[in-house]
């Protein structure tokens, strides 16, 4: 179903990040924008960092370590820390000195651990590498389109903000180097985006506009696309809601079924006007950020078949 | 055996879960029981997003435990035998602390405080949070003033991260290359040693030398404190295995935050801790939506529903109700999964509540559930 046309709006960036708390669908929407990107024929990659094989799961395939094809043109990766040091001292060391990493590595491993924000470093490292036309590492095929499903708010923060900091800390380094053309990549607008994910829920947004607050001031990124997922959309206009409290207070009695229908489709109206308030609060804190609003889903399993009905919903979103 | 049960006899609760699934609630809950039942009780959050306070319908809470008057929590319609203080945790703060203690003399801990990596470690990157919150659990534990503790963790997927933090800086501290850098003498001595050489020079080429030196910095100036944090580590390792510690796994039915639960239970069983109990917020019951009847008296009602309300607004209220049903459904093989992955852990189910509710009235009704 490649329809060949390019692929819409942001998926027309090479690295799109997807960041958001834990547990309002993050990883799911990673995998429904590269399924929409794949679609339109982009060579795309989904980007798991510090997962568990999530995307996998969704796509019904096993995790391996690696780029793993999952769909038509459509692959995924779970970002390996160790395995990204491991490709930047191949690429960054002289053969002479790789021959030395045996009795280092494990000294190497300790300091990266060791040192504030270098994992995240590796691994922002590593994502830049996958959107980079030319791969770095030895039979790597260039990919159109990298879409990351991000660690939840504040590991994200330290994934896009290390780059400037190693930039800064580590003057003249090789290191400082490669923090300085990762970070431009990152603020590249025509090359790399962000969108964020919440749910109408006061925690999810509070924390949303924590985040978005933090990646100005502190990596000067803007977000491009804020998606609300789990919208449920059972609002009634007043004459409505005013009916049903009318027809509880009434005689003749509605039989209890009935009655406690009306009961729950007013809760559901009110569920719906907090959620409001809330999608208002956060069109308030990032004005002028576009939005798209995902319904509730009331189907239990989710897999290949929901992701692509998804893929359908907010393509016509986008 | 009923989650109260288990919490009656245990000192430290800490709730683990997805975030979104009403974690701080469930924690707050929790210590509000157990202070109905007579019991002192101190309710740590890391969490800095203030949903603590807002559980608690306080405007902010102190980074030093805050006794809530029984006034304050009087709508919350539980009469409290013990007490219940409150605190946000200051990762920054915690860290500084430990290293006051450790810390032999002024000098050494200007200098640690000094040290630019120090300070980006104390803030808020990598394990620190963590450690910081194990480090205050067991402090507090310690200090004799609790008879019961609750944490509220921070909502991340990396609970993992959470239980090997003591670990981690152990084994870190541990690790016999690292005792290079905490030599007192400068980079060049460092250099001199012959087996090191080759892997300093790779650092070097790789991190540059300016980085390296304020690595070296960093473990000249701590080298002093390695004593102490190793205990430290060692004793919050402990403390998290006692009998006495047990483990609560917050959820909802959904979907995201079951898988995540599940995750959550085999590594906290891998890593040989106690769950205590799993709590399952937000369901919509099936009675609630009244789905327990014959599908047959779905016609029925809406034809009452029709009938008293014209065909527009009754068959809408209709389908809302269907709607209620599938959810009541959905959330059912949620359930049903968690306790085929979690046998024999009591599970406790939350109702979605009244969204009317003040926050106190929430906190009350979760806290009825929890210990009924």
């Amino acid at each position: 179903m490649i329809d060949g046309s390019p692929a819409p709006g942001l998926l027309g960036r090479r690295l799109v990040f997807v960041v958001g708390k834990g547990g309002v669908g993050r990883s799911t929407l990673a995998a429904t924008l590269g399924l929409i990107a794949a679609r339109h024929g982009a060579r795309t990659i989904v980007a798991e960092v510090s997962g568990r094989g999530e995307l996998a799961q969704l796509f019904g395939v096993a995790a391996e370590p690696g780029e793993v094809e999952v769909a038509p043109r459509l692959w995924a990766i779970q970002i390996d820390t160790e395995r990204a040091l491991d490709e930047y001292l191949h690429e960054h060391l002289p053969l002479r000195m790789l021959a030395d990493l045996v009795g280092a590595t494990r000294l190497i491993g300790y300091l990266a651990a060791a040192t504030p924000g270098l994992r995240e470093l590796l691994n922002v490292g590593k994502l830049w590498e996958l959107a980079q036309p030319e791969r770095r590492v030895p039979d790597g095929s260039p990919y159109d389109l990298v879409v990351v499903d991000a660690p939840a708010s504040g590991h994200s923060l330290a994934l896009l903000t290390a780059p400037r900091s190693f930039a800064r800390t580590a003057q003249g380094g090789p290191i400082a180097r490669q923090g300085g053309r990762i970070d431009a990549f990152l603020h590249d607008r025509r090359r790399t985006a962000m969108i964020a994910v919440t749910r109408p829920e006061e925690a999810a947004v509070s924390e949303l506009l924590d985040l978005n607050g933090r990646l100005l001031r502190e990596a000067g990124l803007p977000v491009d696309l804020i998606v609300v997922n789990g919208v449920s959309d059972e609002r009634l206009d007043d004459a409505d809601a005013r009916a049903l409290r009318a027809v509880l207070g009434r005689p003749p009695e509605l039989p209890a079924r009935a009655r406690a229908a009306v009961e729950r489709t007013l809760a559901a109206d009110l569920e719906s006007r907090i959620e409001r308030e809330q999608i208002e609060r956060l069109a308030a804190g990032l004005p002028g950020v576009p939005r798209v609003e995902l319904l509730r889903s009331y189907s239990g399993e989710f897999g290949l078949v929901e992701l692509e009905a998804l893929a359908t919903q907010l393509e016509a979103e986008l | 055996m009923s989650l109260a049960g288990v919490l009656d006899e245990r000192r430290i609760c800490i709730c683990v879960g997805a975030g979104g699934v009403g974690k701080t609630t469930s924690a707050a809950a929790i210590a509000l029981g157990l202070a109905e039942r007579g019991r002192r009780v101190a309710l740590i959050t890391i969490d800095p997003s203030r949903r603590l306070a807002g559980a608690l319908a306080l405007d902010a809470l102190a980074s030093e435990p805050q006794l809530l008057s029984a006034e304050h929590l009087a709508p919350a319609g539980i009469a409290l035998r013990g007490e219940v203080w409150a605190m946000v945790l200051d990762p920054k703060r915690t860290f500084d602390d430990l290293v006051r203690r450790l810390a032999v003399d002024e000098a050494t801990r200007d200098r640690v405080f000094a040290n630019r990596i120090y300070r980006e470690i104390s803030g808020a990157v990598g394990g620190s949070h963590e450690f910081t919150a194990i480090a205050k659990l067991f402090e507090l534990d310690r200090s004799g003033q609790f008879d019961a503790i609750v944490l509220d963790t921070p909502p991340s997927r990396n609970t993992l991260d959470f239980l090997r933090a003591p670990e981690q800086l152990m084994q870190f501290i541990d690790a016999p290359s690292l005792r290079l850098f905490l030599a007192p003498a400068g980079l060049g001595a460092r250099f001199a040693n012959r087996a090191a050489a080759p892997a300093m020079a790779l650092m070097r080429r790789l991190i540059g030398i300016d980085l390296l030196a304020e690595i070296a910095l960093f473990f000249a100036a701590v080298g002093s404190l390695v004593g102490g944090f190793r205990e430290r580590a060692a004793a919050v390792e402990a403390l998290l295995r006692d009998r006495g510690t047990t483990f609560v796994l917050v959820s909802s039915p959904e979907r995201e935050p079951v898988r995540e639960s599940i995750a959550f239970a085999a590594q906290l069983r891998q890593a040989g801790l106690e769950i205590g109990g799993v709590v399952v917020n937000r369901v919509v019951s099936v009675r609630d939506a009244d789905a327990s009847d014959a599908p047959s008296d779905a016609p029925a009602t809406e034809l009452a529903l029709v009938a008293a309300l014209g065909e527009r607004l009754g068959g809408l209220v209709a389908a809302s109700a269907q709607r209620a049903v599938l959810q009541a459904h959905q959330d059912q093989l949620g359930i049903a999964q968690l306790r085929g992955q979690l046998d024999g852990v009591p599970l406790t189910l939350v109702p979605r509540l009244d969204r009317s509710l003040g926050e106190l009235e929430t906190l009350g009704a979760v806290t009825r559930r929890l210990f009924a």
